[in-house]
């Protein structure tokens, strides 16, 4: 079965939480908390699957013109440097070594470079995988191959990243690291000001990771509201309730309204292993720059497992962030939405994607487009 | 990437899950959640079991929105 956002909760767990009168009276009570019309109210979400939700439910038209819901960094392909893309390609070229990656991030283009998917076009070995799991298998399976693993991804993906290694891989088996933690990209943004934001819808998925204690240091310093939602429509709404009231009245904490998930401390042993494979560094986000402590490397018990211990490759790395014209950078941080860009729909589509943020379920230039695209379908 | 699918816990064999996704089946591991039992729910990221999701926490936390939602606000008059 692979992720799809079509089906997010097949066994209907959330059923309660597709309750339409209460998410009608949720809505009736943001425009109450929202009255005062000479107040403007921007909330950031930073995760690619909320902005599914909110833009397939169209919940940003059922909300006052005064409150404002925006997409961030959360999409993990989007902010994999294209230093890294183009060091995945440039091994995958190699004779003898086979790169595996999730899905999402095989048509994710580095200028100059191409994807890993043009790449495979041209004989290049490159094998989607859906798991950790079956990236270990494939090094088990071709041993007379080098098996890389190109290990993106947020505080959700990181444990299954860790855990493996931890087990003990095959010899044949090393990992690109490209993993990102959350909160030091929302420090950043914060400290930028270049959007003025009055709060954070906090991304549930991670947060039964990470639990609730990373984003509070983030609430004390800046005075910025932040609330864990889940993901159905009403989820989101219960959320902006909760942010609005803080913000009403003058409070900076972090709440949580996706109780049934996520607690104060999270996963605890998962963040063990995190701790144990893992440390922080200074990492490069694409399009927004290098951003301190918010990329993990591997502690010197694991660096084994590093792919430059395992292929020997030299890269130029490309020239530009995104191509000329893309403003994904704009979109990653905030400050613009994807329609504001010349190119989005035009010559920038899912199929011929110009820039990160078209790519994948994630990019939000590509759940924008796609959510156009069904509403002009029917 | 970072979608988590809720799915039930069928049976266990060690760190590894049988689990049903409304009607698929698939196996999952539970390395990084291993207290775990038959019945459960589990939230599953990329082959992995992630946390659990409480049901029963889900409906009081909706009671209780329910509640809030039908008072009056009181922050507007
Ligand atoms: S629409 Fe395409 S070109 Fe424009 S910002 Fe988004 S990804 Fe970049």
């Amino acid at each position: 079965m692979e992720d799809s956002f079509e089906n997010m909760d097949p066994l209907q767990i959330g059923e309660d939480y597709r309750d339409k009168e209460l998410a009608g009276k949720a809505a009736r009570r943001i425009r109450e908390l929202a009255s005062d019309e000479k107040q403007t109210y921007k909330f950031m979400h930073v995760c690619g699957t909320h902005e599914y939700t909110i833009t397939h439910s169209g919940l940003r038209e059922i909300l006052p013109p005064n409150v404002k819901v925006i997409a961030g960094p959360g999409c993990p392909v989007c902010v994999t440097p294209p230093e890294d893309i183009a060091l995945a390609i440039t091994i995958a070229k190699q004779p003898n070594v086979l790169i595996t990656t999730f899905g999402d991030m095989m048509r994710v283009p580095a200028t100059g470079w191409g994807s890993l998917n043009s790449a495979r076009a041209r004989g290049a070995k490159v094998q989607v995988v859906y798991s950790m799991m079956d990236a270990i298998e494939a090094a088990r399976n071709n041993p007379d191959l080098e098996v890389v693993h190109f290990a993106i991804g947020f505080e959700t993906t990181t444990p299954p990243t860790a855990v493996e290694l931890l087990a003990g891989p095959p010899e044949n088996f090393s990992v690109i690291v490209s993993h990102r933690v959350i909160p030091p990209a929302q420090e950043l943004l914060l400290k930028s000001g270049e959007v003025a934001l009055n709060g954070f819808i906090l991304p549930g998925h991670v947060c039964t990771v990470t639990g609730m204690r990373p984003y509070m240091p983030i609430s004390e310093k800046w005075k910025v509201p932040q609330v864990v939602a889940g993901f159905e429509p009403l989820d989101v709404l219960l959320g902006l309730v909760m942010l609005l009231t803080q913000v009403n009245e003058g409070r900076a904490e972090v709440e949580n309204e996706y109780t049934r998930a996520v607690s104060l401390e999270g996963n605890v042993r998962a963040q063990e292993i995190v701790a144990q494979v893992f440390q922080t560094a200074d990492a490069r986000w694409r399009a927004i720059g290098s951003i301190p402590e918010s990329g993990l490397t591997l502690r010197s018990e694991f660096a084994s497992f590093d792919v430059r211990e395992h292929v020997s490759v030299e890269i130029e790395p490309p020239k530009f962030e995104v191509p000329p014209g893309c403003r994904c950078g704009e979109v990653l941080r905030g400050v613009i939405g994807p329609r504001e860009c010349p190119l989005f729909g035009k010559k920038c589509t899912p199929q011929q994607p110009v820039g990160p943020c078209m790519v994948g379920q994630e990019g939000t230039c590509a759940i924008v487009y796609g959510a156009l695209a069904l509403k002009s379908e029917s | 990437m970072c979608l988590a699918i809720p799915a039930r816990i069928i049976s266990i064999e060690e760190d590894k899950a049988t689990v049903d996704f409304g009607g698929v089946t698939r196996v999952i591991s539970l390395a990084l959640l291993p207290d775990t039992a038959v019945g459960d729910y589990v939230l599953v990221h990329t082959g992995y079991a992630i946390q659990k999701v409480d049901r029963d926490e889900a409906e009081k936390t909706l009671d209780l929105w329910r509640e809030i939602l039908s008072t009056e606000d009181k922050t507007n008059p």
